[in-house]
């Protein structure tokens, strides 16, 4: 099992979501963040100019077996890039052991 | 005992006649001032609201708590003092139109005639006028809002809601010295360009004068820095709840229901409102390239302080320049301070003090009682209330700075007013940066 953590475009996350339900990913975890990045965003208030470097974007957190992993990645970078600076980032981490606490079930059996 | 005779008869029912219209108008009037009264008191939500959405979440409660304080004792300090210093009838403690007091609380004798005017009773009077003194107080509390200490706001407010408004008052509306300025040309002031929101926004310039700007909103070269507000729709709301709460504050000030009067007032009121926020979104779109929604707001309220000086002697044309203008000097003046290094996070003094000072001038501008004469009055009005309150509020800040200081300490600035002044945050369970 292997966890992939992905930061993505907050408007490329429609397509995200409908690209890991095409190759039957359906469950997952995902929050708005902010970070920092080598954009800046220039900004107005008031009359006053000035750039933020806080960069908004949604964070996904899915846990898939082995097998899974390759087509999620591809699916996650198919769907969530535009080609500009920006398009996020993808982390894979192992994934000691994972439980369904309703019934117990452990492995891949947890969320398939 | 002696019968009357017809004509005698026929005399006696005109009378009759005469006492009913009479009495039928004045219900009429009373009834549009006293929705009038309710139209202004609604704005103090509408000062609220734009108050909380220009500044930051942690000062939200601080803000309110503000708000609740002017128009709670600001209201029962103008029963006790304000109305009778504001209309003392003769001026008995420096003649000549500048300082009277017909004593403390209200006059329930006087109450019951009903011939004191013909457009209100005196129970109206006083609630309308109390609503309006409470107005200038809350100028204050925008331009202060997120560092000043609230123990201290509420003694500067006090004073200058109880005592330095209604004097001022007094010499325009209580018949007082610049009523009767020049022997042929007296000062004009409708309802209160100069009188409520220019002495609410002399008194904001001093005390952030003297206050400083809150932490972080100049860097240490001393260029100023943007502090987002935390709420533009709410802003939003506050904006139009005072544009609304207007029809009472210069409607009201024609002081009867007059067919003609109250509907012209209505009509530059609206006219001047919109021009204001036109003017200052296209004047800041030109300088800075943006269509910003806070100029858009507060240009909208230059216009509506622009024409209330004026708002019965312009016709559509006029109100359309004349806020057209107030817009323009709103977006001007809040770069003019950034520029001096002053800190208004609302917006409180271009909108209330430079445009009411452009609205009162604008009276010998355009408009029925256009002139030089007129123009020049206007000028030493402005000039003489101006100094009046710097004056008066420079004494009173200074005096409460030394006695329970002004500011709060670094540290609870930081961490915000609500949690360290009141003991509690605005959104208990709702977290947001």
């Amino acid at each position: 099992m292997k966890k992939i953590e992905a930061i993505i475009r907050k408007a490329k996350f429609d397509e995200v979501l409908e690209a890991l339900h095409q190759i039957e990913v359906n469950f997952f975890c995902y929050w708005d963040v902010t970070g920092r990045g080598n954009e800046k965003i220039g900004k107005v208030y008031r009359g006053i100019s000035y750039s933020t470097k806080d960069i908004e974007r949604t964070f996904l957190s899915i846990v898939v077996s082995d097998s899974f992993v390759d087509k999620t990645i591809k699916a996650i970078t198919d769907s969530g890039a535009t080609g500009e600076i920006g398009d996020g980032k993808i982390f894979i981490y192992n994934c000691e052991e994972a439980y369904r606490i309703r019934t117990g079930e452990t492995g891949n059996q947890s969320f398939n | 005992m002696k019968r009357p005779t017809e004509l005698e008869l026929g005399k006696q029912e005109t009378n009759h006649l005469i006492k009913e219209k009479n009495m039928e108008l004045l219900t009429t009037n009373n009834v549009w001032m006293m929705l009038c009264a309710a139209l202004v008191f609604f704005m103090h939500l509408g000062f609220s609201f734009l108050e909380i959405g220009l500044t930051r979440q942690k000062n939200t409660i601080n803000i309110l708590f503000k708000n609740f304080f002017i128009i709670t004792m600001g209201l029962i300090m103008y029963c006790l003092i304000g109305f009778n210093l504001m209309y003392p009838g003769e001026f008995n403690i420096i003649g000549g139109g500048y300082l009277g007091f017909a004593g403390f609380g209200l006059d329930a004798a006087a109450a019951a005639d009903l011939t004191y005017n013909e457009g209100y009773t005196y129970w109206t009077d006083f609630l309308f006028q109390g609503m309006f003194a409470a107005t200038a107080g809350t100028i204050i509390s925008g331009a202060v809002a997120e560092r000043i200490k609230i123990s201290s706001f509420m003694l500067i407010t006090l004073i200058y809601v109880s005592i330095v408004y209604p004097i001022v008052g007094s010499w325009q509306w209580g018949s007082g010295f610049l009523s009767t300025l020049t022997d042929n040309v007296g000062f004009y002031d409708f309802a209160g360009s100069t009188l409520v929101h220019s002495v609410g926004g002399w008194g904001a310039l001093v005390v952030i004068y003297i206050l400083g700007a809150r932490k972080g909103k100049f860097d240490s070269d001393g260029k100023p820095q943007a502090i987002p507000g935390s709420n533009i729709p709410l802003s939003a709301a506050g904006v139009l709840i005072l544009w609304l709460g207007w029809f009472g504050f210069n409607g009201g000030s024609v002081l009867s229901a007059d067919p003609a009067n109250t509907s012209l007032v209505l009509v530059t009121t609206c006219l001047a409102a919109s021009a204001g926020g036109f003017g200052a979104t296209f004047f800041s779109g030109l300088l800075y390239k943006n269509l910003d929604i806070t100029m858009f707001m507060n240009g909208i309220l230059g216009g509506l302080v622009g024409i209330t000086a004026g708002a019965d002697q312009m016709s559509p044309t006029d109100a359309i320049i004349i806020g057209t203008i107030g817009g323009v000097i709103v977006v001007l003046g809040v770069s003019l301070l950034d520029k001096a290094k002053l800190d208004d996070p609302v917006g409180a003094i271009p909108v209330h003090l430079f445009a009411g000072i452009w609205g009162t001038l604008a009276v010998g501008i355009f408009g029925a009682s256009a002139g030089f004469d007129q123009f020049m009055v206007q000028l030493a009005s402005v000039g003489i209330v101006g100094i009046f309150c710097v004056i008066c509020t420079t004494i009173i800040t200074l005096l409460i700075k030394s006695i329970a200081g002004l500011r709060v300490a670094e540290k609870e600035e930081l961490d915000g007013l609500d949690i360290t002044e009141h003991g509690t945050g605005a959104y208990a369970d709702f977290a947001m940066k």
